[in-house]
């Protein structure tokens, strides 16, 4: 996998995410519960404006310092006897792992969940180099055996309903019980624990690495990530290039910021904070450590307008509250990355050739902007690109500037104006039943086709007050 | 040569940021601290009342105990979870308490119980994996979140508090803080002063769970099932 997902254009992929509808009612149901459950661990934690605040200015400082921070985290790592390779692609970073996984002669590689490896396609390189690849987060572990990329980067198989998943473990798995979620869990935890334990190489991303002692953080509920990191022998970390804090004290703040804003927790089940191999004596935890700091596209958006997008902590709360998102859904946007996050960072790490639609993908309510728990000003962010689309890579589409160019025509000439405002009500009767459009022509289609279009009044506003005004003096 | 094209890809990042590569930075001071205003001034009893509320959000039975109740309430613990094989945390912890007395009687018990050992090797972690109960100390514990944390070291494995399908913390009443900032601001001064973290820190809040299947709430996923914590009034 890649950033980019399938090969459908984007008006296919939202027809799709808009006729699937256990997808589009699980999306909806799953905003409200995130929503609330952020909401009240917000308030039970009080001033969360303040925490933002916080959150915010630790990330800007972190950003405008990285390459010291990138720099002290590397020789704590080495200190610590890991080894750092610094990857400016994603081929570089595969390239590195699959080195690894070859002087190691690994069959076998456990993952935890990590958006930075779908991001570099990390499977499918080791795929290639004859490893056998398992993930082992529930959500990532039902889309791994079911070949689908996933739709929220929180719970990356909400798009699934229990009888899909069954159906999934029954059919590459010989899973024989009831689709109950508790039976298909204890099913994976079953399967998966003699995946930990034979596993050669753990592989796990990185929520939060902390310079100033060289350990890599992982946030999780499950339990995988601690069993990917103390069982194998080697453990191999991948981070994107700004998940980095200055300091412990940092940390902490972020990773309660993150926690309550993900799904509301006071903290989730495991806050793991790894450091280098293991230490003399200890009995588990890796004898080798890798870590992979990845650039792939990450340092064209430093020093740009743009720079806050690197602040995300990869909550989804933003994704939680889009409207957008929760009409069309994840896959809708053809990036791992979905939702007003998706739609800022997607453009600016694979370029706006491919995802030019993305930052549409959005009503500019500013729910996200609210919602970012580092106040990422997503909302201008997207406005933002709109403006380059048009202005400077000119992708904006040929009828919208024909639409444009005819509008400006129209609209500064009055009596044009004027003339169409009257003429609008009798010209779209046909189409109108009861003050609504029902089934409009032309460019009110695309709006009739999900709902109904008011009629134009039978007078317009202007007329209307003249006579008015007219009356009242005549009175 | 253990770190790989550093220096390139760091002066990249200076470019863009338009300046020279920084080789020292002032700690930043940020204009607001709102965790240090959360449980701030609690006494131990009010934070072992915090504990105890948040044990109900997390899956978690909680238990009080002195050193000398311990042993009867860790033996109800087993008993509820018919566990015949325990695996716990060595070191000296274990004589303070009164473990290792504890220990040796369930083993005439008829018990299997392994005290992790280095000398031991790693078939500690495959009796882990055969284990009904990991029993380890907190070094540190978290009310507001209800989270014990361990700094996994060679008396206390990793394996010890996330293998066995139930997790037993004791926790001694003086290891309560008030939440993450003051662990936080322990480990950041320990490293200051050159000693460095333990190579696992483990903030455990509860058992495993997960929410992957249509958004349920799932107790017991990779990780423990169940999670028990006994405050010790008098460690």
């Amino acid at each position: 996998m890649s950033i980019k997902i399938g090969t459908k254009t984007y008006a296919d992929r939202i027809q799709d995410g808009i006729d699937n509808t256990f997808m589009r009612q699980a999306v909806s149901s799953a905003q409200g519960r995130f929503r609330t459950g952020r909401l009240s661990a917000a308030e039970e934690l009080g001033d969360w404006e303040e925490w933002r605040t916080l959150g915010s200015e630790i990330r800007q400082h972190t950003m405008e310092n990285l390459d010291y921070y990138l720099h002290q985290l590397s020789e704590q790592v080495e200190k610590r006897g890991g080894t750092v390779f610094f990857a400016k692609t994603a081929e570089e970073a595969n390239e590195y792992v699959q080195k690894i996984a070859r002087e190691k002669e690994a069959k076998k590689i456990v993952k935890s969940k990590s958006m930075v490896t779908e991001e570099i396609g990390l499977n499918e390189a080791l795929q290639e180099s004859g490893c056998e690849v398992v993930e082992s987060d529930l959500g990532e572990w039902i889309l791994q055996l079911d070949e689908d990329p996933p739709s929220h980067i929180v719970t990356p198989a909400l798009h699934k309903n229990r009888e899909q998943i069954r159906k999934t473990f029954v059919e590459k798995k010989g899973y024989t019980g009831s689709d109950q979620p508790e039976e298909l869990a204890a099913f994976a935890r079953e399967q998966l624990r003699k995946d930990f334990l034979s596993a050669d190489i753990g592989v796990t991303g990185c929520n939060f690495a902390v310079a100033e002692s060289g350990a890599v953080t992982l946030v999780t509920n499950e339990g995988n990530a601690r069993m990917v990191t103390a069982l194998p022998d080697t453990q191999i970390s991948v981070m994107g290039m700004e998940r980095i804090v200055p300091t412990w004290q940092d940390l902490e703040v972020v990773v309660s910021l993150l926690t309550r804003a993900a799904v509301g927790q006071k903290l989730t089940s495991y806050i793991t904070a790894l450091t280098g191999t293991k230490l003399e004596g200890e009995v588990d935890g890796p004898e080798d450590f890798h870590l992979v700091v990845v650039d792939n596209g990450r340092s064209k958006i430093l020093g740009t307008e743009f720079q806050s997008a690197l602040h995300c902590i990869r909550c989804a709360a933003c994704i939680n509250v889009c409207p957008v998102y929760r009409h069309v859904g994840g896959h809708s946007y053809g990036s791992i990355y979905p939702g007003p996050i998706g739609a800022v960072l997607t453009p600016l790490l694979d370029g706006y050739e491919d995802h030019k639609d993305l930052p549409y993908a959005s009503t500019l309510c500013g729910a996200c902007t609210e919602a970012c728990p580092v106040k990422i000003p997503l909302h201008e962010q997207l406005i933002r690109h709109r403006e380059i689309i048009i202005e400077r890579e000119h992708m904006g589409s040929k009828a919208e500037a024909v639409m444009m160019k005819g509008y400006a025509k129209w609209a500064s000439h009055s009596a044009a104006y004027k003339l169409s405002t009257k003429m609008a009500h009798t010209a779209l009767s046909p189409w109108t039943t009861d003050d609504y459009i029902e089934k409009g022509p032309g460019p009110l289609k695309g709006w009739t086709d999900s709902r109904d279009f008011p009629a134009p009044a039978k007078q317009s506003f202007r007329s209307w007050y003249k006579q008015r005004e007219k009356r009242r003096s005549n009175e | 040569m253990t770190i790989h094209h550093r220096e390139s890809f760091l002066e990249g990042l200076a470019d863009q940021l338009g300046r020279p590569r920084k080789t020292t930075v002032e700690p930043p001071a940020y204009s607001v601290k709102p965790q240090e205003r959360v449980l701030a001034g609690a006494s131990p009893d009010e934070l072992v009342d915090v504990l105890e509320k948040q044990c109900e959000f997390i899956h978690t039975s909680f238990e009080k105990a002195t050193v000398e109740t311990l042993p009867q309430t860790i033996r109800a613990i087993l008993n509820g979870n018919d566990v015949t094989r325990v695996v716990a945390a060595g070191g000296p912890r274990n004589q303070v308490s009164g473990m290792d007395q504890f220990y040796d009687q369930l083993r005439t018990e008829g018990l299997e119980v392994l005290v992790w050992d280095e000398q031991q090797g790693r078939e500690q972690v495959t009796f882990a994996e055969k284990a009904g109960a990991g029993i380890v100390f907190s070094d540190l514990t978290l009310a507001e979140s209800g989270t014990v944390t361990l700094f996994n070291d060679r008396y206390n494995g990793r394996s010890i508090s996330l293998l066995p399908e139930t997790f037993i913390a004791i926790i001694p009443k003086s290891t309560l803080v008030p939440r993450m900032t003051q662990a936080a601001r322990l480990i950041h001064s320990q490293e200051a002063k050159g000693n460095p973290v333990s190579s696992c820190v483990s903030f455990v809040t509860g058992p495993s769970n997960s929410a992957d299947i249509e958004m349920n709430l799932i107790v017991g996923v990779h990780g423990p099932v169940k999670a028990a914590y006994i405050v010790v009034g008098d460690l």
